[in-house]
């Protein structure tokens, strides 16, 4: 029980995308469709989840000195991991994703983690600090597409809401709505986090 | 001509970080002052330039001979991380001025997807090794850019009274907002 404040922190008290405010490029660029930015969530998660506990497994053979190279061999492999993956079987997603998959090596979120709380816990909290700042990062992502989706294209996970010859706002799809859809959800995010007092 | 349009196109019509969504960690984190956004600016040019001409060298001689292309991501972070370490020491050494002026966001440079995403599109985008250089610093510039802008605007927000809520970086995003919107005007210069 007491294990589990380490996956409900990521998803809302310290959500990586709306309260950290880390990882800010991938959460931007790709979240144009919410399909999209569940996809990319996975994909971070599964890289965050694996790195997590693997710096926590090797936290006393790690040097001090060299820590940070090492970290970022781990998150490498499993980002060349994922990319492989995502190559061979959802090639339609790795297409619309492009190059932000090679990305999530410098994702911060995940150098993050493993400085931040890895190194310096056992394993099963890293794992499940790694699976909740996941989560926290994928729900961010999903919310954000899914917004864009809909204002911009009319639709919610290709399901359409309007017909095809319904004028949406366009610009949500397009970069500039990213920034302000972003802008306006970390706003509603305070507001939020001061009302309740979190 | 070719190069005259991978200029333009890098800096305006694709700006890395108002359209391509690279490198916003230190756009959001480093804009606060002109200044410091020009010192940050100068450290990107330089490193991007030579690590996308290193990058270059060993996706030719040795990732593709050897054929183990899956290794680009672990390699190029590497030397990027090396690169950065490299210039650092030597700027201390023999420009020690010019160390102290970009000193503090040399280190910053390696954690910048730019860096990465740049010599990871020059490779995709097939460029030769004297274009990949020019589209580098083309990009680098364009963040420089970019940088600037929202440090001269910001500066002047800060005087400005705003909801408790949309401080920080509620508005630093909005305002990025309008800025790309400004820059998707130059849409449809370079295909």
């Amino acid at each position: 029980m007491g294990n589990l404040k380490f996956l409900t922190n990521g998803l809302i008290r310290e959500n990586p995308s709306f309260v950290l405010v880390l990882g800010t490029c991938p959460a931007l660029a790709v979240t144009t469709s919410g399909i999209n930015g569940l996809g990319m969530g996975v994909a971070t998660t599964f890289v965050l989840l694996c790195s997590n506990t693997i710096i926590s497994l090797l936290k006393n053979l790690i040097p001090d000195k060299v820590r940070i190279a090492a970290f970022i061999v781990v998150i490498a492999t499993f980002v060349t991991i994922v990319d492989l993956v995502m190559k061979a079987y959802t090639p339609d997603l790795y297409k619309a994703l492009g190059i932000f998959i090679p990305l999530i090596v410098v994702n911060c979120i995940i150098l993050g983690r493993a400085e931040a709380f890895a190194q310096k816990n056992s394993v099963w909290p890293a794992l499940l600090d790694g699976l909740g700042m996941g989560l926290g990062f994928t729900l961010a992502l999903t919310i954000m597409g899914s917004i864009r989706e809909i204002l911009g294209n009319g639709s919610i996970f290709n399901i359409r809401l309007l017909n095809e010859s319904a004028s949406t706002i366009l610009l949500f799809v397009l970069p500039p709505g990213a920034f302000v859809t972003y802008g306006l959800l970390i706003a509603i995010m305070n507001k939020i986090k001061t009302k309740l007092n979190l | 001509m070719e190069y005259i349009l991978i200029i333009i196109s890098a800096v305006l019509v694709n700006n890395v970080v108002l359209v391509q969504f690279l490198g916003i960690c230190p756009f959001l984190g480093v804009s606060g002052k002109i200044d410091t956004s020009l010192g940050m600016g100068a450290a990107v040019i330089f490193v991007m330039s030579l690590a996308n001409l290193v990058t270059y060298l060993i996706q030719a001689f040795v990732l593709t001979p050897l054929h183990i292309e899956f290794m680009q991501t672990i390699t190029f972070i590497f030397v990027i991380a090396f690169l950065v370490q490299v210039v650092e020491i030597i700027l201390k050494k023999t420009a020690p001025s010019l160390y102290q002026a970009l000193g503090i966001y040399l280190p910053l440079i390696t954690t910048n997807c730019a860096v990465l995403g740049t010599a990871i599109l020059a490779i995709q985008k097939d460029l030769n090794l004297v274009m990949s250089v020019v589209y580098a610093a083309s990009i680098a510039i364009g963040f420089t850019l970019a940088l600037t802008l929202m440090a001269g605007i910001r500066e002047q927000l800060a005087l400005a009274e705003t909801p408790k809520g949309m401080k920080g970086f509620p508005l630093s995003l909005i305002t990025a907002g309008l800025l790309s919107l400004a820059f998707m005007g130059f849409a449809g210069i370079v295909k």
